[in-house]
């Protein structure tokens, strides 16, 4: 259905487990890439992505359920009779080879057998792409990171696979050369048109370079969506805290409202929030919690000229302060909340002055600001839905 | 200056030793046995008459180290590539074990085994009759790759234990099925081991004494079978001299090309052996 209107879908998990002994590394997952979008598979360590990645080059084999690949099932396809290839972590570049080797390497299992200048003409083709050229004769240990990766890169898209598979490749670069990178594989991912599958923990690196994010944990999706949805819409805490910073304020659910929730903290106070699109409405008499971004909290001088107009507001005494370039970050304390995160913006510095630890300021946000979410850590299978735009 | 101990040492040790045999080669049996000096290429003119236990060093060494090879790679393979966790150090004790027992009493334990009472005798019972092996050039070649197959087993396991696994998969990836993997990936990337292994039995192979002597009985006898009997039997040092000098030269020449064929294969890339 989802092939009518979004066009072809390159790779499709249904119903898909890997279990490793007792350990479920991909618990029941469903799955839909569909062709010429850059997905990312985002999460902690240990939370299934790698052995999605790998069940998809062909590594391992599920323990139930289907993975197609361009509508075929491919249970049982040895990874070198899939039309798939891999960007490994730490590049994995043949020590044996010099550069021009390494990428060929694709070409030269083809058959029937392509001709030498073939081979030699698409190698330079490649290395013209990842802006390599005059490289051809090193040897891969006389490459820079950001060279490996490249090469790694060139190698894997040679044989134009119809899936590019990426495990961490940013992981290993600084963090100047992975920023670089970052936009690299975006203009790349365009040029080529290849469908891109990358796997990360870094949840900033997902963020700006998907088209689609598959937020993990445990094995399981908990939630799937673009940047924006997952940012600004996550369905339950696991989300929110894992997607950017996040303060949380837990209470029990007091009243149910027509899209919100009003949640009562430990020390009587009732708080609004509205609910996440795609989320699951809460309980009465169930725990919940209220989720604000840290950005969207305002923080003025207390009893100072400017007076804060929002719907919650209360004092708090400042405890640290990180300057951040772009922004100040501050570490508040406030009675009956606990600590609170507030960032404030060059702008609202140059207003208000800034603030130093052990002042007493008012912070305050809207009620549209807030959400009111599950308390779940663990994401149920059946809200892993796309959110509706 | 500092090199100048070890330099003492090397030319003491390693060197003088060599120079003395070429010397003897060169000279004349003293009528009771022994030296005297001379300046004659007779001895070496003599050589054909020990022709036997060359061929036999020089068929049954690379033949061996051959064999060792072919079943020490599958071996070694599977140890550092496949075998689980409990296996692994198991098997590794299995190669390490025979070590701990004179290698003399090992190759006694052969004899029995390859003799009338062992392999030929179950043979019978199967209905082969009268099969002889022991004091066979077989026996020998039996007894050569049981003694030094550890010796290949060892730097194969070593390489292949460096070998970065992952490779293995991105050539997998990459559209090379296992076979093609074997010879672009796993073979040149573990070639220094088998490098290292095959030129360490090759040259022990070369001056073996001990197996011949005791699976040959006198029948199937090495050039160290013969270097023995020289210098200790009939007492002909300037001789055995030759014939030493002679090994010397054969192994200098065959390391010498196998170096340059496996160099030349492995392309550009410097080989880096022991």
């Amino acid at each position: 259905m989802v092939e009518m209107i979004n066009g072809a879908v390159d790779v499709e998990f249904q119903g898909v487990t890997k279990r490793f002994g007792d350990i479920r590394a991909v618990d029941n997952i469903d799955l839909e890439v569909s062709s010429g979008a850059f997905v990312s598979l985002l999460g902690p360590s240990g939370c299934g992505k790698t052995t999605s990645l790998r069940l998809i080059a062909g590594f391992e084999q599920p323990s139930a359920g289907d993975v197609r690949i361009g509508g075929a099932s491919v249970v049982g396809v040895p990874p070198y009779k899939r039309p798939i290839n891999m960007v490994f972590q730490n590049y994995s570049l043949f020590p044996h080879f010099t550069v021009a080797d390494n990428i060929g390497f694709g070409l030269r299992q083809l058959k029937p057998r392509l001709s030498k200048s073939e081979i030699t003409a698409r190698v330079g083709e490649m290395l013209e792409l990842v802006r390599l050229q005059g490289f051809e004769e090193r040897r891969t240990w006389e490459l820079s990171g950001g060279q490996q990766q490249r090469v790694a890169l060139a190698r894997a898209l040679i044989n134009r696979p119809t899936v590019l598979l990426l495990d961490e490749p940013l992981a290993a670069l600084d963090r100047k050369l992975r920023q670089d990178m970052q936009i690299e594989l975006q203009t790349l991912q365009r040029d080529v048109g290849i469908t891109f599958v990358l796997v990360t923990h870094d949840q900033e690196e997902a963020l700006s370079m998907s088209d689609t994010i598959y937020l993990m944990n445990e094995g399981r999706i908990i939630q799937m969506g673009g940047a924006r949805d997952l940012y600004d819409e996550p369905i339950n805490r696991y989300v929110a805290d894992f997607v950017g910073k996040t303060n949380f304020f837990d209470g029990e659910v007091a009243e149910i409202k027509p899209n919100g929730a009003a949640i009562r903290l430990a020390n009587g106070r009732v708080l609004y929030g509205r609910n996440p699109r795609g989320g699951v409405p809460l309980n009465r008499n169930a725990g919940g919690a209220i989720a604000v971004r840290p950005e969207l909290i305002h923080i003025v001088k207390a009893n100072g000229s400017a007076c804060l107009t929002t719907d919650v507001q209360t004092t708090a005494r400042v405890k640290n302060r990180i300057f951040l370039g772009e922004q100040t970050e501050y570490l508040v304390m406030a009675e009956g909340f606990g600590d609170i995160l507030v960032l404030a913006s060059k702008h609202a510095e140059t207003v208000s002055g800034g603030f130093s630890p052990g002042d007493v300021v008012s912070i305050g946000w809207e009620d549209s600001s807030a959400l009111a979410l599950e308390n779940t850590s663990k994401g149920d299978h059946s809200t892993a839905v796309p959110v509706p735009k | 200056m500092l090199l100048l101990p070890t330099t003492l040492w090397f030319l003491l040790l390693l060197v003088m030793p060599l120079v003395v045999i070429a010397v003897y080669s060169l000279g004349e049996r003293a009528p009771a046995g022994g030296y005297q000096p001379a300046l004659t290429l007779a001895q070496y003119a003599n050589l054909l008459a020990r022709l036997k236990a060359f061929t036999n060093t020089l068929t049954l060494a690379p033949l061996g180290t051959v064999i060792c090879i072919v079943i020490a790679y599958p071996f070694a393979y599977y140890l550092a590539v496949k075998a689980g966790r409990g296996a692994k150090p198991f098997l590794l004790t299995l190669v390490i074990i025979p070590f701990w027992t004179s290698f003399l009493i090992r190759t006694y334990a052969w004899i029995y085994i390859l003799g009338g009472q062992g392999i030929p005798r179950l043979l019978e019972m199967i209905g082969i009759e009268d099969y002889r092996l022991i004091y066979t050039p077989t026996a020998v070649l039996i007894g050569i790759v049981y003694g030094y197959l550890p010796l290949m087993v060892l730097p194969i396991y070593v390489s292949l234990e460096k070998l970065d696994k992952s490779l293995l998969e991105v050539s997998s990836d990459l559209g090379a099925n296992p076979v093609r993997t074997f010879f672009q990936v796993t073979l040149p990337l573990s070639a220094p081991g088998l490098v290292t292994g095959s030129l360490l039995v090759f040259i022990l192979l070369m001056g073996e004494y001990l197996i011949p002597a005791l699976l040959g009985g006198g029948k199937v006898y090495f050039v160290g079978n013969a270097l023995v009997d020289l210098f200790l039997q009939s007492r002909n040092w300037p001789f055995g001299s030759a014939v030493a000098i002679t090994l010397v030269g054969i192994m200098l020449a065959a390391i010498t090309l196998y170096l340059t064929l496996v160099g030349r294969d492995r392309g550009r890339q410097d080989v880096s052996v022991l």
